[in-house]
């Protein structure tokens, strides 16, 4: 039993390699990189991502490459004589120091650039205040009286109990799926006041550049502005360590023109009209 | 007359106590660094089983083996277990068994406070693993211990406190004790700028332990009155702030991820000239790149909180520093690559795991370039991609240089060779699969996948698959490493000559083999320490 088990390993191994490859190659190169996302900040930090990861990638080729050479060619069993008068050399020494920090500034101008851009939260078209709880997201739009949780879905949650024989492939989006979407519309910005009720949670969707913390007793802002020709449905999770229910707090976000949500808005706030803005009753209250 | 004085000293000391006395009263340096030894393996193997059952659960999709609380115990555990203790303890036997012969001393400064600052680790220890057993079991907030969640934990919060406490305390002994024999016991003529690497970085490694272990302990105790005291340091609802808890942990820690490399850094620079036959190229900038990486180890602690809302400025200077971080770092790469040139290499085991070392912790250095750029960490941070970062720097960095040490100083410690044959297995299957373990942590990262999670998403099942069986048989391929030991101690064949490799430097192989009791009972010579200088 364990020597079938230990045989099949490397068998094993080779599948989940080439299964890996295989898939990356189906759906682009989302399997093992950074997406490029749907909002200006989420591409340009792509292109940031690209640019840092192509740099090092340069470095690790000069770097590895005269090691290479050396592991070859200098060695002593191919009667390699040591150089032992090579001890410093004041010339070379400013060179690798200069040379990466020539690099060093020529990434950091784009990336302050960057921050400075992603960080400007004024103007907004639309506030949505978001509040995270052990363990769910609660949402209220500013200046509306819409408001709701939204909490891992059933079907996620009840193939999420130990051993409970449902396959998780079986449920869609195992893990990524809610019950109430967040709903937001294209091409206006919007911007996120984050806080939480209990613990450190994270609000992270990797397609619109978003990760900001929730802190009880803080309001972090974020916003984003989805391209007016990417509406679709955007997921992601809680990135900070917040006890138990840590991987069963997704985030899911529809994003719509901005006619069809209005009329979700106003369908909501007819049915809400008497829901106050607060936090949910199921989440530890400590504020 | 002062000569009969010492030779009557030195008969009184000269016999070792037998039995367990030797253990339990030691104050010689080999046998408490023996122990560190001994302890640091312990931990490195009850850490790594954390390990495993993490990775059996992360082997596929869905909620299969242990329990999401049990999960984030382990892996807070896992965190705290190889930092505290795994690593640590680790440098600081090597510390205890290198350094007085190194510079030429009879034995460490302090005895006695060197007996006490190790047997607090087995109490520390146990106090730290007894907490899985309390009702609620271990705390489970992670290594970094953010409160509110630290609050919710039961007794295991005391416990875990206090033994953190205990390490602390432990650790700024023994980092007292070696900055003062290294200054105090020297040998004449063995100058600052003549010390061997390793004791350098052991020596600045002191100076940064006693600067934040006090720190850590400071906010840990503010936690711990939170909790029990009713003060509101970072308790929201009370008008206090848990961002201040994470400024001041990440003060502490980042200049602790420096104290578990920066001994690595000497170890490496030691052992690549022995191997290479060459001396290091650019010794004193080794030294000063070392200096600079204290210090800047200072000022970044502000790269581990770029999503929880600094202001802009601060984001900025935080990305600045950590970015100037990487020139030190550069240099020290550079030297050791320019070591190897026009060099005459051999590659004994550890020679191989020096060179891996390189290689991967300049991996983890990119990756480390990489998360600075605050917009991109946005997108890495609290991601698979972080876990990647630190795991390439602390295992085929740090790991990897303690296993190059054991294998560079184990004949003159027992006097006896191992099984290179066997230590050769032990460092391809270690290089290997540590790959296949912790690369795919990038593409996971990259593709979304949050760290600190029980479950996840189908999509990731691959690469998790990947690094599940990276993850088991680097595990069991480490088992090798006490068998290698053992044997080598127990039957490994004499070393008959002061050093077994042609092309060591340093006054430890001046000494004869097994190196005797009471190191340099007379201080070498200055023609000793010439030939130490060249081999
Ligand atoms: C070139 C040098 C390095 C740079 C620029 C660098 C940069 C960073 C950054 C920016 C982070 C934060 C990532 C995040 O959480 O979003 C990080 C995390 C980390 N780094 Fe490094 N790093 C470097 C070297 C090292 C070394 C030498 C070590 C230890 C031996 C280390 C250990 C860690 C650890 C343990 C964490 C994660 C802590 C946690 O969140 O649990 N790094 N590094
Ligand atoms: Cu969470
Ligand atoms: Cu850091």
């Amino acid at each position: 039993m364990k020597r079938a088990t230990l045989g099949k390993l490397p068998g094993i191994l080779a599948l989940a390699v080439a299964g890996g490859a295989r898939r990356a190659a189906a759906s682009g190169w989302d399997r093992i990189n950074m997406p490029r996302g749907v909002t200006n900040v989420s591409t340009r930090i792509y292109a940031l991502h690209m640019m840092a990861f192509w740099v090092c990638v340069g470095i690790a080729v000069v770097v590895f490459g005269v090691m290479i050479w050396s592991l070859v060619f200098h060695r002593k069993s191919r009667g390699a004589v040591a150089d032992v008068t090579m001890t410093h050399s004041t010339k070379v020494e400013i060179v690798w120091t200069i040379i990466p920090v020539v690099i060093l500034v020529s990434m950091a101008i784009p990336a302050a650039r960057l921050l400075v851009r992603i960080n400007n939260n004024t103007n907004p078209q639309l506030s949505i205040r978001v509040t995270g709880f052990q363990w769910g997201w609660y949402y209220h739009y500013v200046g509306t009286h819409v408001s709701f949780v939204s909490k891992l879905s059933a079907s996620s949650n009840a193939a999420s109990r130990l051993d409970s024989g449902i396959s998780p492939t079986s449920v869609p989006h195992y893990l990524l799926s809610v019950d109430h979407k967040l709903v937001v519309p294209v091409g206006e910005k919007i911007r996120l006041l984050i806080t939480s009720v209990d613990v450190i949670h994270s609000w992270w969707v990797p397609d619109l550049g978003v990760k900001k913390a929730a802190i009880p007793g803080f309001i972090n802002q974020a916003s984003f502005t989805i391209a007016p020709n990417k509406p679709g449905v955007y997921r992601g999770q809680c990135a900070e360590l917040c006890g138990r229910g840590h991987a069963f707090m997704p985030i899911v976000v529809r994003a719509v023109s901005p006619a069809q949500f209005n009329a979700w808005l106003e369908q909501h706030s007819a049915q809400q009209t008497e829901a106050a803005a607060g936090p949910p009753a199921t989440g530890p209250s400590r504020t | 007359m002062v000569e009969s004085q010492l030779t009557a000293a030195h008969a009184e000391h000269d016999h070792k106590p037998r039995g367990w006395r030797r253990w339990v009263f030691a104050t010689n340096h080999k046998d408490i660094g023996t122990m560190y030894l001994i302890l640091s393996g312990i931990m490195f193997f009850i850490g790594g089983s954390a390990a495993m059952i993490i990775r059996a659960q992360l082997f596929k999709s869905g909620m299969e083996l242990v329990d999401p609380t049990v999960f984030n115990s382990l892996t807070t555990m896992h965190g705290l277990i190889m930092i505290f203790g795994a690593i640590m303890p680790a440098w600081v036997g090597l510390a205890n068994w290198m350094i007085p012969m190194q510079i030429g001393a009879p034995d460490m400064a302090l005895p006695r406070l060197n007996n006490l600052s190790f047997w607090i680790l087995p109490f520390a220890f146990t106090l730290m693993l007894a907490s899985f057993f309390v009702p609620g079991g271990a705390i489970a907030g992670g290594w970094t211990m953010y409160p509110p969640l630290m609050q919710q934990f039961g007794d295991a919060f005391p416990m875990m406190i206090f033994a953190i406490h205990l390490m602390g305390i432990s650790s700024i002994l023994g980092a007292i004790n070696i900055i003062v024999t290294i200054m105090n016991l020297r040998a004449p003529g063995m100058s600052l700028l003549r010390m061997p690497l390793f004791v350098w970085t052991w020596l600045i490694t002191a100076y940064l332990l006693i600067a934040v272990m006090p720190v850590l302990a400071g906010a840990m105790t503010m936690q711990l009155t939170d909790h029990f005291f009713g003060t509101s340091f970072f308790n929201a609802a009370g008008g206090g702030d848990p961002v201040l808890f994470l400024h001041v942990f990440w003060f502490f820690g980042h200049p602790e991820v420096y104290i578990l490399i920066l001994p690595a850094f000497g170890i490496i620079s030691e052992i690549i000239p022995s191997f290479a036959r060459k001396p290091l190229f650019g010794y004193e900038a080794m030294v000063y790149a070392t200096a600079s990486i204290a210090f800047l180890s200072f000022i970044v602690w502000g790269h581990h909180m770029f999503t929880v809302g600094m202001p802009v400025a601060a984001q900025l200077f935080f990305m600045f520093s950590t970015m100037l971080i990487a020139v030190p770092t550069g240099v020290k790469v550079f030297n050791w690559v320019a070591t190897m040139w026009r060099g005459s290499m051999s590659f004994e085991p550890p020679m191989l795991f020096a060179i891996a070392f390189v290689f991967l912790f300049t991996v983890g250095g990119l990756s480390g370039l990489m998360l600075s750029l605050v917009p991109a960490d946005y997108q890495y941070h609290g991601t698979y991609f972080v876990v990647a970062h630190f795991h390439y720097v602390l295992v085929p960095g740090a790991v990897f240089a303690i296993f190059a040490g054991i294998y560079y100083w184990l004949p003159k410690w027992s006097g006896r060779m191992y099984d290179m044959r066997l230590a050769k297995w032990h460092f391809w299957l270690s290089v290997i699969f540590v790959n296949v373990l912790f690369f795919p942590m990038h593409f996971l990262g990259l593709a979304g996948m949050p760290r600190r999670i029980a479950d996840y998403a189908p999509q990731f099942t691959d690469w998790n698959m990947v690094a599940s069986i990276g993850g088991f048989v680097f595990g069991a391929s480490q088992l090798l490493l006490p068998y290698i030991v053992w044997k080598c101690v127990r039957s490994g064949k004499p070393v008959e000559v002061n050093s077994p490799w042609d092309g060591a430097r340093g006054l430890e192989w001046e000494l004869p083999t097994p190196a005797p009791y009471h190191s340099w009972e007379f201080p070498p010579t200055e023609a000793v320490l010439a030939h130490a200088d060249k081999h």
